[in-house]
């Protein structure tokens, strides 16, 4: 059991969310309020979703031995996109504007995606790179679309998809399940999986083995693209406007740290949804963690730090080695010896 | 006479298991100062987990080490390099884009207040070169400037400026030609008279001979027995490794069926007119037909492998013309290639062979896959049959289809990339270097396999540096020599002498 890849991601989820008993001896409750869910829970699994999406489409990514930077850049342009949209038009409730906004949103995000992976696999520039040029422009894409404001929509149907319910939970929460499934299928059901972990492990070997690791590795930051598109709709979605400036900052980098902590390796080759799920759940706790005990808002950024750093830590194999070698006693005297005449 | 002296090394009952396998099972070895000793055994034989052991990449489950007597636990590479154990591996591990001096000094550069005294830096670099390998160079080239031999020469230069007790050659000489080969045997001699002692891992049974005082064979994760050389007949050592009689080694195939007039009138596979690439190899004709077996032989570097990459997409030519099957139709990517039916099994398996994280299975399916694409998926049931078929039929050893291919011997990894290629079910099957790092037994049946798919009317282009191999299995051979194919050579006028004085150019 300990050998399994979620083992360690979900003694880390549990830990933190025990801990939260010690602040709020009712964090586990969760009450019927009007029809919809309450608490602590759904609240973590709420705001998570975004985060959840994000490192979805990361996971793919760091799959391939790629990384994508411009996640958090793609978020705040998508909601931008669907927020500018809406704003033009008479009747913001109209469904069909809605959906069109939506869809434009989208599709701007994949071709965002294309664009990466155009980088990266047709013109051989390193993902780190790559994906830094559009992470530094997008930010500008964003506040060229808004025009440096920040956009308010007021469309309930727009709305819903952010903060509506659906069956007494929140909408967003079927969103992040529905890529989850499609993530899911997509990689395990057909090949595509295979051609990742193939691909990312030994591109030179894919190739010769007859793989299009090109068409690969564009497909998956098409996929990321997309995936971190979501994501700034349902950001947007839940405040009802676009801020170009704040929308998904720093989401990159939690989206990585959601990715490896779920135990997918940065040198690519084999990932794990479920797991990244998991880490991005960690992250999404451990925040809520941060708020609901009051650490104060200059130093949270510290504390996280430090709570990410025990997780990886306690994640490492070689530094859990190295903790149960310390308890042993040396076996044999001559060790030193030899350490010694060196 | 050895006998009396004190062995330096002593490995006593060692035990190691991997999940699913038993790699070594109560193996001892030992090892004198001034000595080359062979370690011999088939793939799978457990000699690279000896020599993991024995440079702390893997810890024992039980027995002992002792090295000049005292008991040690070795644990980890540097306490390894520490005792004085140094290993050169087969697969050249430095840095290509640093310098000779650097790659010979890196982790260790002579210092002063922090600062690296580069003059001094490469003077000694240059200095151990010289009198320690006796070879001249100029050491602040960056070592991808120099040939793998040369390259191999350097990581033996790094090994023994730790100051080393022991050195651990594996494969060494695989990629070396003969020239170099014997460069390092006098390298190897004089570092043997200076009382170094060497453990020396091969499959080259010439060399060992040469070479070696003495031999020890592991069969199977178990220890055979440790023979003196010279006490040693190879017609027995070979029978010791395989652990099968002497008769049943005779029986290798040297049956060729007769290439009869017919056989010209079968379809042309393959028909290359001028074909070349600059920097390559020079344009070429050549031929393949239907069920042929053609070899190509020459020299390390004579552009066999670029030959053989032209006809799989893996490079483009950029003159001449190509016709597969009959169709005039340059092939632009392996992907057209593998749909034209052509497979090809590199030589580099590490490089660009096996996908180390993915399973034997996996690895097995990858090009079946590819070729039906991302959304008809091979159902798992029929990628287990299929594992399990060509599991059994290649003797891949351990037969879990599930296991990490990084977990498997060389030879068996080669099995399974072979497996891979079969699964398609080409017309013609490209083997650049398949025997190369493998053991005897491997090897026969890898040639056993060749000769019996062309009896089904595959046609193979087979490439390799053993002469006998190339001999034994080729229906007619390409030569090459300094990336131009020299001659031809048809069945009847076959011979090594032919074949030596081509590649040659005498």
């Amino acid at each position: 059991m300990v050998k399994h890849h979620l083992f360690w991601p979900l003694v880390m989820l549990g830990a933190l969310l025990l801990f939260n008993l010690l602040y709020s001896p009712d964090f586990f409750s969760v009450q019927m309020r009007a029809g919809k869910l309450y608490g602590s829970l759904i609240d973590i699994l709420n705001f998570g979703a975004p985060l959840i999406l994000v490192a979805i489409g990361m996971t793919l990514v760091i799959a391939t031995k790629g990384i994508d930077l411009s996640v958090g850049s793609i978020v705040a342009i998508a909601g931008a996109m669907a927020c500018m949209t809406l704003s033009k038009g008479t009747d913001q409730n109209m469904l069909g504007l809605v959906l069109s906004a939506v869809g434009i949103a989208l599709v701007l995000a994949l071709a965002l995606g294309l664009w990466n992976g155009m980088l990266v696999a047709a013109f051989g520039i390193q993902p780190i790179i790559a994906t830094l040029i559009l992470m530094v422009a997008g930010r500008g894409v964003a506040q060229l679309i808004t025009g440096g404001q920040i956009i308010t929509v007021s469309s309930s149907a727009y709305k819903f998809i952010g903060a509506g319910s659906l069956l007494t939970l929140p909408f967003s929460i079927f969103i992040a399940g529905a890529v989850l499934l499609i993530a899911a299928l997509l990689t395990r059901k057909t090949a595509l999986g295979l051609f990742i972990e193939s691909v990312g492990c030994n591109p030179e070997a894919s190739r010769l083995a007859g793989i299009r690791s090109r068409v690969v590795m564009i497909a998956v930051y098409m996929f990321c693209g997309l995936c971190a598109g979501i994501a700034g709709l349902l950001l947007s979605a839940n405040v009802s406007s676009a801020d170009g400036n704040n929308a998904g900052l720093w989401y990159e980098l939690d989206a990585i740290l959601a990715v490896v902590i779920g135990g997918t390796s940065l040198s690519g080759g084999r990932f794990y949804l479920l797991g990244t799920v998991v880490g991005a759940l960690i992250i999404q706790t451990l925040t809520t963690t941060i708020y609901m005990i009051g650490v104060p808002p200059e130093i949270t950024l510290v504390v996280k730090a430090f709570v990410v750093l025990l997780v990886c830590l306690i994640q490492s194999e070689t530094f859990r080695k190295t903790l149960v070698h310390r308890f042993k006693t040396r076996r044999y005297p001559a060790e030193r010896e030899v350490k010694r005449h060196a | 006479m050895e006998r009396e002296r004190e062995p330096i090394l002593q490995m006593s009952n060692i035990h190691k298991g991997f999940p699913g396998v038993k790699a070594l099972s109560g193996v001892s070895f030992r090892l004198f100062p001034g000595e080359i000793h062979a370690l011999m055994g088939e793939n799978g034989a457990g000699k690279s987990t000896l020599i993991k052991v024995l440079t702390g990449v893997y810890s024992i489950d039980q027995g002992t080490v002792e090295l000049a007597r005292q008991r040690m636990a070795i644990d980890s590479p540097q306490a390894a390099q520490m005792a004085g154990i140094s290993t050169v591996y087969q697969e050249v591990n430095l840095c290509p884009n640093l310098t000779v001096a650097e790659n010979i000094f890196i982790g260790r550069e002579p210092r002063r207040f922090g600062r690296i005294l580069w003059k001094e830096m490469n003077a000694a670099a240059e200095k151990l070169l010289l009198t320690r390998l006796q070879i001249r160079m100029d050491v602040k080239l960056p070592l991808s400037a120099y040939s793998v031999a040369i390259q191999q020469l350097v990581a033996i230069a790094r090994a023994l400026n730790i100051s080393a007790k022991v050195l651990i050659l594996d494969e060494p000489t695989s990629s070396l030609d003969r020239n170099e080969v014997k460069q390092l045997f006098e390298v190897m001699n004089k570092l043997k008279a200076e009382g170094l002692a060497i453990l020396f891992v091969t499959h080259f049974l010439d060399q060992v001979y040469e070479v070696s005082d003495r031999i020890t064979i592991l069969r199977g994760g178990e220890f055979v027995g440790e023979y003196l050389a010279k006490e040693l007949p190879r017609i027995e050592l070979v029978s010791k490794m395989i652990g099968k009689e002497l008769q049943q080694l005779d029986a290798l195939p040297r049956e060729k069926e007769a290439a009869s007039a017919a056989e010209s009138a079968k379809a042309l596979v393959i028909e290359a007119k001028a074909l070349g690439r600059k920097g390559a190899i020079e344009p070429f004709d050549l031929t393949i037909r239907k069920g042929e077996v053609v070899g190509l032989a020459g020299l390390l570097g004579s552009g066999r492998t670029e030959l053989a990459r032209l006809f799989f997409g893996a490079d483009r030519p950029d003159q001449g013309a190509l016709r597969v099957n009959g169709v005039k139709d340059g092939i632009t990517s392996p992907r057209e290639a593998i749909d034209q039916g052509i497979a090809f099994c590199p030589e580099n398996r590490k490089t660009e062979g096996i996908i180390d994280e993915l399973t034997v299975r996996e690895n097995m399916i990858l090009a079946l896959q590819a070729t039906r694409g991302w959304f008809r998926a091979i159902p798992r049931k029929r990628q287990d049959e299929l594992a399990d078929e060509y599991i059994k039929a290649l003797n891949i050893n351990p037969p879990n289809p599930e296991q990490l291919i990084k977990n498997l011997s060389g030879g068996n990894q080669q099995k399974v990339i072979l497996g891979r290629w079969l699964l398609t079910q080409p017309k013609l099957l490209i083997l650049d270097e398949p025997t190369r790092g493998i053991d005897v037994g491997a090897k026969a049946e890898i040639q056993k396999l060749v000769l019996k798919l062309s009896g089904e009317g595959m046609s193979v282009l087979f490439v390799s540096s053993e002469l006998e191999e190339v001999l034994r299995v080729s229906d007619r051979i390409a030569v090459l020599r300094d990336h131009v194919v020299v001659k031809e050579i048809a069945e009847d006028e076959m011979s090594q002498q032919q074949l030596m004085q081509a590649m040659a150019g005498e």
